[in-house]
């Protein structure tokens, strides 16, 4: 369980990003430390994909300090943050397969392409099947993206991310644009990959139920099902951050966002709790 | 006041910064070799059907035109001359380079801008390879050596179309005659000029399809406007470059 004596794995503070005039970032802050989960809600538009991306280097702040690893990033130029981005996985979300590899070639990227991973080849196929053995599609090995669902490209796309065994997850809308089944597939998935390596996990969703399947249920290893963490929700480990137009409006436990006075939160909850 | 010229001057200041990252990164590792055969293949073999009909057609149609004005002078003789000084010089590296970005540089915008739009250039970034290394480098490599290839097989081609027309379907002059005023007709600056303009050719068109993919936003419609522009962008630039090299060597 972190405490505030885990070092802090991502960092932002008062980070402001503008694209041609508009801003879209607003002095964002917010620290997660090892092992925590963060689940970032927000509408569409307010921000989440951006503040993602801006966390891998993929976009640049305008102003603002961003601390990955304990290490000041701010202004890093791209050949650094290669490496950087070396012990982060990332699910994009609309995946981000490449349509011209196959499935096996896809899981095995960025174990070829980042010198820090290179390894010999036979390891390289172990780790490939081990991970898409976890997402449960061990038999796709030969097939292009194309040739599958949604659902299975953004597991495939969870294979990728874990493949490397990163310190830290980031997730841009897992679940967007499945059918609640295989969200909450996917959703079991992030938990078993959360548990099973302990890793710190970012998660940019616009579903509440999301969150609260993160933060209620843990894997158990022994029967492989999800349960319930302890009959009670562990808020300490998973903390929720609430975006309106690029600001961050709400930062806190599930239980603190649950009694929110704020008028767009609960506007939020309420609705996702509906829905 | 200036305003309207912000755009274009941005996208211009972009367009540079692409080629220089990507010319400095032809001297650096990595090298996709398999990329850029791939490449090779795509635009060599893929438009060598087309650029050998353009190239016919046009080596034809000019000995047809010249064919009466050249009679008016008493001329006719000299048809091979100007059939190959037009196409070496001229004809057979603009047409094939127009061919080539109406058929590859809007491949590349398309391919790059689908890659845009899905995420995958940001995936590519995230997975520790720069796409500048990964797909613009071996697109322009791979345009650089084909593209001279190709106008060389034009030109050829060009000069057998026009040798045909003048000598078998007009009977201008004889076939041997034709070919030795061909052939003695050509310079050393001829086959410099008609070797270095589709290798400038090359590299702008394809920098042109690749930037112009990079950049793409929004969504389906986005990639199909990006595609548009960088043909209209890319021809553009063959036509202007074409008279800036054709100037500075006619000073020489």
């Amino acid at each position: 369980m972190p405490d505030s004596s885990s070092p802090v794995v991502l960092a932002f503070d008062r980070v402001s990003l503008s694209f041609g005039g508009e801003t879209v970032l607003r002095e964002v802050s917010f620290a997660m430390r090892r092992g925590e989960s963060m689940i970032v809600l927000g509408a569409a538009g307010s921000g989440k994909t951006v503040l993602l991306k801006t966390a891998l280097g993929l976009l640049t702040a305008t102003s603002g300090r961003i601390e990955l690893f304990g290490e000041d990033v701010t202004g890093l130029d791209e050949q650094a943050w290669y490496e950087r981005r070396s012990h982060v996985g990332v699910l994009f979300q609309e995946g981000g397969l490449f349509d011209s590899l196959t499935i096996e070639e896809n899981v095995a990227y960025p174990m070829l392409n980042q010198p820090r991973l290179a390894c010999p080849e036979e390891e390289v196929i172990r780790r490939v099947q081990e991970s898409l053995n976890f997402v449960e599609l061990g038999h796709t090995l030969e097939k292009f993206p194309s040739e599958l669902s949604g659902g299975m490209r953004r597991r495939v796309g969870i294979a990728r991310a874990i493949v490397t065994q990163p310190d830290l997850l980031l997730y841009d809308s897992p679940t967007a644009g499945l059918d609640p089944i295989t969200a909450n597939t996917i959703i079991a998935l992030i938990i078993k990959g959360r548990d099973m390596r302990h890793a710190t996990t970012f998660m940019v969703t616009h579903r509440y139920q999301d969150g609260q399947l993160l933060a209620g249920f843990h894997h158990d290893e022994a029967t492989g099902q999800l349960l319930p963490v302890n009959g009670q929700r562990e808020t300490g480990r998973t903390h929720y951050l609430v975006l309106r137009e690029g600001a961050v409006v709400f930062d806190g436990s599930a239980t603190e966002l649950e009694a929110s006075r704020d008028p767009y939160v609960r506007r939020f909850v309420r609705r996702e709790e509906g829905a | 006041m200036l305003e309207f010229l912000k755009n274009p001057i941005l996208t211009f200041q972009e367009f540079i910064v692409l080629a220089g990252r990507t010319i400095r990164g032809v001297f650096r590792k990595p090298y996709y070799w398999d990329d850029v055969f791939t490449q090779m293949d795509l635009i060599g073999i893929g438009s060598l059907p087309v650029v050998l009909l353009t190239g016919f057609f046009s080596g034809a149609v000019m000995a047809l035109q010249m064919s009466r004005a050249l009679q008016t002078y008493g001329a006719s003789s000299q048809v091979g001359q100007i059939v190959a000084i037009t196409l070496v010089r001229e004809m057979g590296p603009v047409l094939t380079a127009l061919m080539v970005a109406g058929r590859n540089a809007s491949g590349m915008a398309s391919e790059l801008g689908s890659m845009k739009v899905t995420e995958q250039i940001d995936a590519m970034r995230a997975l520790g390879t720069d796409p500048v290394m990964k797909l613009v480098k071996p697109r322009v490599l791979a345009t650089s050596v084909v593209l001279p290839l190709l106008t060389v097989l034009a030109d050829f081609v060009g000069i057998v179309g026009g040798w045909l027309v003048a000598c078998v379907l007009l009977s201008l002059t004889t076939s041997a005659q034709y070919w030795s005023n061909s052939w003695r007709a050509l310079e050393y600056n001829d086959i410099t000029q008609g070797l270095l303009k589709p290798f400038v050719f090359a590299i702008v068109l394809s920098l042109v399809g690749c930037y112009y993919g990079m950049r793409t936003t929004g969504g389906t419609q986005g990639v199909g406007r990006s595609t548009t522009q960088a043909v209209v962008v890319a021809s553009v630039w063959v036509v202007v470059l074409t008279f800036i090299i054709g100037r500075i060597f006619v000073s020489m």
